[in-house]
């Protein structure tokens, strides 16, 4: 039971954290290597705000989030867009711009356990004969709540569908009238919107770090190969399969064997199915 | 089996998500003929080419080549059983000259294979045939970079790419699309010279009147079926064909 | 309206054109035209360190040298195969483990660890990017850039070859002469080596392969075995790198995993000139200088060279060499229309 729930939790938040990079590379076809570093941005910009502006923690949680966003729209508007359409420029790029913030960070000194976020409710609770902490409880909600409006807003909303339209066929949505450089900046700041909520919601559990920006980045784009880049169900299979093979293998193998495990599934995937678990494979796209 | 017969074709099936392209298609192919294979557009004939080569796999149904097995096999392995194709858009290699371009069908195993040791320089044999293909020599037009030619010379360039593979079969797919009438009387004798030393060759092609007058037999197909399959004549006159192109009367 | 308007014009300088193919030995200074840029390589990375007395210096060449290792497996790969390779770091920490290990555990001398290294280390890395091999090359993207990230994280928590503290005192080269003429020629070997190679037959083929792979396909011809073939040799360079590093400070730890080995040769490619393989040599010995006059600014260095790589890549410039190359050989000048 233990392990369900906390299986339940890890992939909730691996989900969490996949979920902007899914949204950024389904949509603009763009592989965000920022992503771990809008991540931490997220976290530190919510600590300054909390401890050095004395803004209480909601309203600074709201704030970041919005920088965030900002931030992450205005990388692409500014410096991705120059690049767009060169695969190797545009991986080359992001991933710099992530590094150079992520060590930003590293160099002010943002590397001592000083650094922490509060959980929103202290405390924890027994359910089911397991004790688990509320803040642990809150991200399994969080999580259901931002599937849910994604759910939402892709399916009901006009930019929502404008998102999905582009994601499926670039020329016939830019022929409806929906400019793509305007959605990627849209998806991109949804992306790092995600990536902020996700850091709020997990960061409380621990240290905010600069290690921590890379293995998110990791982590998430573990979920997307072994669930299926561009799929957004495979981003959830990704999550969980990957949060309870963790869990299983902390449990019964050794905490030190994740690691591996993450790159054996990688591996295994890659080689069995390469679309990932519920990927689209996109045949069409690599044909005559 | 017909001893005549260099492809076969059976009860071919591909669908693209929920659009059937291809409905139970087949066909012979006959040594040192001309196929053509016409119809309107979206009608399957570049996918038809495509689950022939290897480039897609069929959903089901099988082919054929001089009782060879090819489905299933990736493309570089038909290409190396003799049987090429050209490309719709022209795919050549932006940064290499003409003349590079053709050392790399030249470096193929099927190439090592069959004349080994006696190949010699390969800049030597891409120019050689490349001039057989109308590159003049003279104006050091093999040497310029395959980015800067026009469309002629680019599926020219295509279909040299397939000659220095020394095959048995070229699938042509539309290989005047893009060219000028002026162009492609040039082009047509080149296509017969090959035929005439046995090349057994396939057009997939629009241009219906210039393929006529060089085709031996003809197919068409609409909607991913074959709805037609006779001599160019017979299909000029047929019913069928006119509603499959022009619509129904 | 009477507006003039002017443009830039670029010709080729008069003795370029007199010199051009065999025209380059009818004349001295037309062999001092064409031979003085390689020479100036050549005897410039040969000469260079005996003219530097410093110790300091002579280091920071040494190291500006193992990065110019990696810089021309990047470009190599990334501009003559069109695989982008962010996992250089990965091809060093396998390549200084294997030989860490073998010279720990087994004592074998470093003559020996560092070519089976050089071919192991290429082994295992190839075998490991295999499967992105068929795929887009996002996928090799990703997959390279992870792989050192997570191999270190396994060394460290399942506490093998040393675990977070590595393997000290391993053997070192005799002195620092060794260490220099060891690596100096190499470069100059591997730089004019791929430069013939990609000019080969074989090496027209690995092109051709990256300006439309389906052509190639459909000229007989194994993509997935030639490119396997371009990243065993991309990552032997690495390998090598690595095992050179580990003798070199006789350690090796997770370190030899770290991201700056990845970003670096990347940098030094887009600094030197992409596609010159030249430049990527050069690029690396600037950009070590850079960092040793900056070095001050500990971990802002890395910051740096991430803002510089990000906007040259994003101004899309050519490059140092391209630039220096379009100094000597043309010259501009502003016409009117």
């Amino acid at each position: 039971m233990n392990i369900f729930i906390f299986g339940l939790v890890n992939s909730v938040i691996l989900a969490l954290m996949a979920s902007g990079f899914a949204l950024v590379y389904g949509v603009s076809r763009l592989a965000n290597f920022a992503h771990g570093a809008l991540y931490i941005l997220a976290g530190f910009a919510t600590w300054l705000f909390l401890n050095r502006l004395g803004i209480n923690y909601i309203g600074s949680i709201f704030l970041s989030i919005i920088i965030v966003s900002i931030i992450g729209g205005a990388i692409y508007r500014f410096l991705l867009i120059r690049v767009k359409g060169m695969p190797a420029s545009e991986i080359i790029a992001s991933l710099a711009i992530g590094i150079a913030i992520m060590e930003l960070f590293r160099w002010r000194g943002f590397i001592s356990e000083a650094y922490m976020l509060p959980p929103f409710v202290a405390g924890s609770v027994s359910i089911a004969g397991v004790v688990i902490d509320w803040q642990r409880l809150i991200i399994i909600g969080v999580g259901l709540a931002m599937m849910l409006s994604l759910w939402l807003f892709t399916h009901h909303t006009k930019v929502g569908l404008s998102l999905r339209a582009i994601a499926q066929d670039k020329h016939a949505s830019m022929m409806s009238g929906i400019e793509p450089d305007r959605t990627a900046v849209i998806a991109l700041a949804m992306g790092s919107a995600l990536a902020g909520v996700a850091a709020v919601v997990i960061l409380p559990l621990g240290n905010i770090t600069v290690e921590t920006g890379y293995m998110v980045l990791i982590d998430a784009i573990a979920v997307c190969i072994i669930g299926g880049l561009g799929s957004w169900a495979g981003v959830l299979a990704g999550a969980f399969l990957l949060g309870f093979s963790r869990i299983l293998t902390a449990a019964f193998i050794g905490p030190h064997w994740q690691m591996v495990v993450v790159l054996l599934f990688i591996i295994l995937t890659l080689i069995l199915k390469p679309s990932g678990l519920l990927g689209r494979q996109k045949e069409l796209e690599e044909r005559v | 089996m017909n001893k005549n017969v260099i492809l076969q074709v059976k009860g071919v099936n591909k669908s693209f998500g929920g659009v059937k392209a291809i409905h139970h298609v087949s066909f012979d192919l006959l040594k040192g003929e001309i196929l053509g294979i016409i119809g309107p557009n979206g009608s399957g004939k570049t996918t038809l080419v495509n689950l022939i080569t290897g480039f897609v796999k069929a959903d089901s149904g099988l082919v054929f080549a001089e009782g060879k097995k090819l489905s299933g096999l990736p493309p570089y392995k038909i290409a190396g059983l003799g049987i090429v194709r050209t490309f719709q858009i022209p795919r050549p290699y932006h940064s290499l000259s003409a003349m590079k371009n053709l050392v790399v069908p030249l470096y193929s195993s099927r190439i090592m294979r069959t004349i080994g040791g006696k190949l010699g320089d390969r800049d030597t044999v891409a120019l050689d045939i490349l001039e057989e293909i109308g590159f003049e020599r003279d104006a050091h037009v093999p040497y310029k970079h395959a980015s800067t030619f026009p469309e002629g010379y680019l599926k020219r360039l295509e279909l040299a790419r397939c000659l220095a593979l020394r095959p048995h079969v070229i699938i042509m797919d539309e290989l005047f699309s893009g060219l000028s009438v002026s162009e492609i009387t040039a082009m047509i004798p080149i296509v017969e010279k090959l035929q005439m030393n046995g090349m057994t060759i396939i057009m997939v092609e629009h241009r219906v009147r210039e393929l006529f007058q060089i085709a031996h037999r003809v197919m068409v197909m609409n909607f991913g079926e074959k709805i037609a399959e006779d001599v160019p004549d017979a299909i000029i006159k047929s019913e069928l064909v006119k509603q499959a192109y022009l619509g129904v009367t | 309206m009477d507006e003039k308007i002017r443009r830039r014009e670029r010709l080729d300088r008069g003795i370029k054109v007199r010199t051009e193919g065999i025209y380059a030995i009818s004349s001295w200074r037309g062999i001092a035209y064409t031979s003085l840029p390689t020479a100036a390589f050549v005897l410039g990375l040969l000469i260079i360190p005996l003219a530097v007395t410093s110790m300091t210096w002579q280091k920071i060449i040494i190291i500006a040298c193992v990065f110019a290792f990696l810089a021309l497996s990047f470009d190599f790969l990334a501009h003559f195969v069109g695989i982008v390779c962010l996992g250089g770091a990965f091809f060093t920490g396998v390549g200084g483990y294997i030989s860490g290990v073998l010279n720990s555990a087994f004592g074998a001398p470093l003559v020996i660890t560092i070519p089976i290294a050089t071919i192991g280390g290429a082994v295992i890395c190839t075998l490991f990017l295999l499967p992105c091999l068929p795929m887009r090359g996002i996928y090799f993207a990703i997959v390279s850039l992870m792989y050192p990230l997570l191999f270190a994280r396994v060394i460290q928590a399942l506490d093998i070859f040393g675990g977070t503290d590595g393997l000290p005192g391993l053997a070192t080269f005799p002195n620092t002469w060794v260490e220099l003429y060891l690596i100096l020629p190499m470069i100059l070997i591997l730089t004019f080596g791929l430069r013939r190679l990609v000019n080969e037959d074989f090496g027209i083929v690995l092109r051709a392969i990256k300006d439309n792979d389906q052509a190639v396909r459909a000229s007989n011809i194994n993509i997935t075995w030639y490119k396997m073939k371009a990243v065993f040799l991309g990552s032997a360079i690495g390998c090598f790198a690595g095992a050179y590093l580990a003798h070199l400070y006789g350690w090796v730890g997770i370190s030899l995993f770290a991201l700056d080995f990845s970003i670096f040769p990347i940098a030094a490619t887009v600094v030197g000139g992409v596609g010159t393989l030249v430049g990527p040599v050069i690029g690396a010995i600037i950009l070590t200088m850079f960092s040793e006059m900056l070095r001050e600014f500990g971990p802002l260095r890395v910051v740096f060279y991430s803002l510089i790589l990000a906007g040259l890549v994003i101004l899309n410039t050519g490059g140092l060499v391209p630039y220096l190359q379009r100094k000597y050989y043309q010259f501009e000048h502003w016409i009117e229309i």
